[in-house]
């Protein structure tokens, strides 16, 4: 049974994934992005990872997509299409090194092993995610959440330059 | 149970499509997207580990990745915005103004 969710949602994530890059339209793109999202969220779930699945939703699915979204269409950058001589080598090559690329992470997993599983995980619980979180985890907690006040202020320096003038 | 190798090799194929979509498209939101899938990709990675190994540390650090990864897409918007309004383009072989 979790053999066959894993594999409908894999393949759900691998189709939405490429559908991502195939896509000529950005705001396609966008939702094909979300799918892939959410069934990695259900891939989580099976993990036994439920908060960092819901934090996935949310923040992922919820936010970034929806951010995704408005820079395309309140722009109007949907009619901003590629121009067609799309460079046939660079698809070719990219192509090429993607095959590489996926023979030496194979590789890689091959060479590193997975190891003997302990199936005994009850790591995914909020309260232990949340006692490492504040515990032996705070100082990168807290480099993490000045690092999203900057990237908020810069954000908004970059996005309002413009308009002052 | 589904082997821990299963989510390995789905994580290598979706960060490679990642990689294929930086590679080969030039609209800077679509590149962005494929960002976030190769980030993704790592994402499961560590959550297989953290699930086989029986070690939260890896969820934590999932959790420190989503936050940047929030940061980036925040930024990296922002940046794509100012050069819609700059170039009214959003390919990103026309920005090339550092180009020299």
């Amino acid at each position: 049974m979790e053999m066959v969710i894993f594999f409908i949602l894999a393949v759900l994530a691998v189709v939405a994934g490429i559908a991502v890059v195939a896509q000529r339209s950005a705001v396609r793109s966008a939702l094909f992005l979300l799918l892939n999202f959410c069934s990695l969220a259900g891939l989580y779930i099976l993990l036994n990872a439920q908060f960092v699945a819901m934090v996935q939703i949310i923040l992922y699915a919820g936010a970034v997509v929806v951010l995704f979204l408005f820079v395309v269409m309140l722009l109007g950058m949907e009619r901003a299409e590629e121009s067609p001589d799309t460079r046939r080598y660079q698809a070719v090559a990219g192509g090429l090194l993607a095959v590489l690329l996926l023979g030496g992470v194979v590789w890689a997993l091959v060479l590193a092993g997975t190891g003997t599983a302990s199936a005994t995980a009850t790591a995914g619980s909020v309260r232990s995610i949340g006692a490492a979180l504040v515990g032996d985890f705070a100082v990168p907690f807290e480099l993490a959440s000045v690092v999203l006040l900057v990237a908020i202020v810069g954000a908004v320096v970059l996005a309002k330059a413009k308009l002052e003038e | 149970m589904v082997p821990a190798s299963y989510y390995l090799i789905l994580s290598a194929i979706l960060f490679t499509v990642g990689a294929v979509g930086v590679l080969i498209r030039r609209n800077a939101l679509v590149v962005f997207m494929s960002v976030e899938m190769m980030l993704n990709a790592a994402n499961l990675t560590l959550l297989t580990y953290s699930r086989f190994l029986g070690d939260v540390q890896g969820q934590v650090f999932v959790l420190l990745v989503i936050a940047v990864a929030a940061a980036e897409v925040a930024v990296g918007l922002a940046i794509v915005v100012a050069l819609f309004r700059h170039e009214a383009t959003t390919d990103v072989d026309e920005a090339n103004l550092l180009h020299g």
